[in-house]
């Protein structure tokens, strides 16, 4: 049997507060071994935009992870769907865009698609992570570990639906 | 110097009595930085008195880089927006040739860097217009808010938004192939470049080159479709006339890697050219004003009144006297003359120009590939050291200007940057005045009208000093304020573009 193909997608800027709060989650996830039956792929950025679309491509499960101003602490987990957003200016989209912008390329629905948004407080310029951001680091990547050994968009509803910790995130449908 | 009066509604920057009015925020909540709100102060009859655009704009950033070796500043300023560090990087790159005395790079080091320029130019470009502008242009301003996204555009014009996406990875894997990685690249180093272009890159992205020329090819005639479909509310929405300021090359061609400083009047004549950019502030000079925090730029010679100018695609389009590829020469040439002779000041031909540039982008990039200077050579040149470096490139928003003083161990001392949407700053008021007037004066508010001040703001695209962007946020939120100061109304615009309203 073929290992399943998770896509790890995070972003932020690390030099922002709690903004780090993707790419930190990105680093220490990243230096995490695979268990058996899944490959992870981790993918950074500053912001999200459409064409990391394209990076959904070939995986078979997608977690975005970001900070969020305001997530239940101290995360959310949630399903995202495809959808449009209305903005004023090219800084940024939701994951639902990205969802959109894969059926567009590809011709096909993207892959099933998570988000693990982690509650940050402040996002200063020059500022570390703070303590609320931090510990919502590490209980992220508690929770990041569990959903890679059960690393099926099966398994992670049923820890949606499990769980009064994890809600569906603002960006979800 | 000629010195011709811009056109100002400075009517409406200060109310003469702004006692018993409302005041409307549009205000996009977003954290900390990235700050912009538009404030509208309404008499009793909704009639407009006063119109602002306010943005906070990179807060701390100058105070934050003190103290850095020089060295660091090309990695460390692509934290200053998320949307085009590589012009952060390549502007601080070209201030620290100065520093280092790299008077002229090899050409290894500038074909490499420009071609990292055109990608950073064609990436912004098509993100700006596939994904920002089109669904307002594709659908018009008083569409429904829920048909007027990327989704909508996606539904009824699906090869468009696909092209977009495609178009934004293809100028990503050039900016790969050249800044070492996807983000925090290393590519620009000071005196040049620390690699050459992979042969392998460079062969994968020849594959791709021809067809982003023809999809840009398209996007041009697309665009022009619009704007002759609705000529007369494309030629005067938030239109406003001003002086106009840009790179141009050596030969007075269009250039957004390198040049010298060109400024015309609103009438098309020229005021300055060619002049030398390391003494920027010779020529230009920031004025402050109570009600905002970000500074108004204008040329000193002109004063603050008449001086201010306008910068970006459409300025450049008309600034330069020639394209240096084909096809971009050619749309430019039926862009100027659709002027007439005069120079285009229509907000919504930022678009127009806005794709001859990515056309350009696309074009360039496709010669570069061909140029064998890119795969081999030398790539660092470095000769009398300088305390003080000024680096300006023509950014996809218009120019961008970074200066460093050093101190004796090589650290910042000082630093000043100058961004595209501060030399804006004057011009995006100006057309928020102009559409205030025209389409809200003395009409009810609504969500349709509200979106009218978008679409003038999202025109320039201002950059927000956004490098932060957390899940949740709320890009829109519009209070009505009545004189004091009590919240009487409230709509809110959330991340999935719903809107609500709390009275």
């Amino acid at each position: 049997m073929s290992p399943t193909r998770l896509l790890v997608l995070a972003w932020g800027n690390d030099c922002r507060g709690d903004d780090a709060l993707g790419p930190a989650f990105l680093a220490y996830a990243e230096a995490l071994a695979d268990p058996p039956g899944v490959t992870t792929t981790f993918v950074g950025d500053y912001q999200l935009q459409p064409e990391h679309a394209i990076d959904l491509h070939g995986h078979d499960l997608v977690l975005f992870v970001d900070a969020s101003l305001d997530a239940r602490l101290p995360y959310a987990f949630g399903a995202v769907e495809p959808a449009g957003t209305a903005t004023f200016s090219t800084h940024g989209v939701t994951p639902g865009v990205v969802l959109d912008a894969y059926r567009l390329t590809y011709g096909s629905p993207s892959p099933p698609a998570f988000q693990l948004a982690i509650r940050g407080e402040s996002f200063e310029l020059g500022e570390p992570l703070g303590a609320v951001a931090r510990r919502g680091l590490d209980a992220a990547l508690g929770f990041f570990a569990l959903l890679r050994r059960r690393a099926s968009a099966r398994a992670w509803c049923g820890l949606l639906q499990d769980s009064s910790q994890h809600s569906v995130a603002a960006d979800a449908a | 110097m000629k010195a011709q009066r811009p056109e100002m509604l400075t009517d409406l920057e200060t109310a003469p009595n702004a006692t018993g009015m409302r005041r409307v925020a549009i205000d996009p909540v977003s954290r900390v930085e990235g700050h912009g709100k538009v404030t509208i102060l309404l008499d009793a009859d909704d009639r407009v008195h006063q119109v602002r655009l306010h943005i906070v704009e990179f807060r701390g950033f100058e105070k934050f880089v003190q103290g850095r070796p020089y060295w660091e500043l090309p990695v460390m300023v692509q934290r200053l927006c998320g949307i085009c560090p590589v012009s952060h990087h390549l502007a601080a790159a070209k201030a620290l040739d100065m520093v280092v005395g790299a008077t002229k790079l090899t050409p290894t080091a500038e074909k490499v860097r420009r071609l990292m320029h055109y990608g950073q130019i064609l990436q912004s470009h098509a993100l700006h217009f596939f994904h920002l502008a089109s669904p307002d242009l594709l659908f018009g301003f008083d569409s429904p808010a829920e048909r007027r996204n990327i989704v909508g555009v996606a539904a009824e014009y699906p090869d468009i938004a696909r092209k977009g996406v495609l178009l934004r990875k293809f100028g990503q894997e050039v900016i790969r192939a050249t800044a070492g990685k996807r983000i925090h690249g290393t590519g620009a180093i000071p005196g040049g470049v620390n690699k050459a272009l992979d042969v392998a890159d460079r062969d994968l992205l020849l594959a791709d080159a021809y067809r982003m020329i023809a999809w840009s090819r398209d996007a041009v005639a697309l665009v022009k479709r619009l704007h002759f479909a609705n000529v007369g509310l494309y030629n005067s929405f938030g239109a406003f006339r001003s002086n106009m300021l840009s790179l141009v090359g050596a030969d007075g061609g269009l250039d957004l890697y390198h040049g010298g400083l060109r400024a015309r009047d609103e009438a098309g004549g020229i005021l300055f050219d060619h002049v030398d950019y390391s003494r920027y502030w010779d020529h230009i000079t920031e004025e402050v004003k109570p009600w905002s925090y970000m500074k108004f730029p204008y040329l000193r010679a002109l004063g603050a009144e008449n001086g201010w100018y306008k910068v970006g695609p459409l300025v450049r389009v008309q600034n330069c006297d020639h394209i240096p590829t084909a096809f971009a020469d050619a749309e430019r040439r039926e862009f100027v003359d659709f002027g007439g002779g005069a120079p285009i000041h229509a907000t919504l031909a930022f678009h127009w120009a806005r794709m001859i540039e990515m056309l350009y982008a696309a074009e360039a990039i496709k010669d570069l590939l061909h140029d064998d200077d890119l795969i081999g050579g030398e790539l660092v040149v470095k000769g009398e050291r300088h305390r003080r470096g000024i680096g300006v490139i023509e950014a996809p928003r218009g120019t961008l200007i970074h200066h460093y003083r050093l101190n004796n161990n090589d650290q910042v001392l000082r630093a000043n940057l100058i961004v595209s949407t501060t030399h804006n700053n004057q011009a995006m008021n100006q057309a928020i005045r102009q559409v205030a007037k025209r389409y809200i004066d003395g009409r009810a508010l609504t969500e349709g009208l509200l979106n009218h001040i978008e679409v003038a703001i999202r025109a320039f695209d201002p950059c927000l000093s956004c490098a932060t962007h957390a899940l949740g946020q709320m890009p829109l939120d519009v209070e009505l304020v009545d004189a004091a100061g009590e919240r009487v109304d409230r709509l809110c615009r959330a991340g999935d573009g719903t809107f609500t309203r709390e009275a």
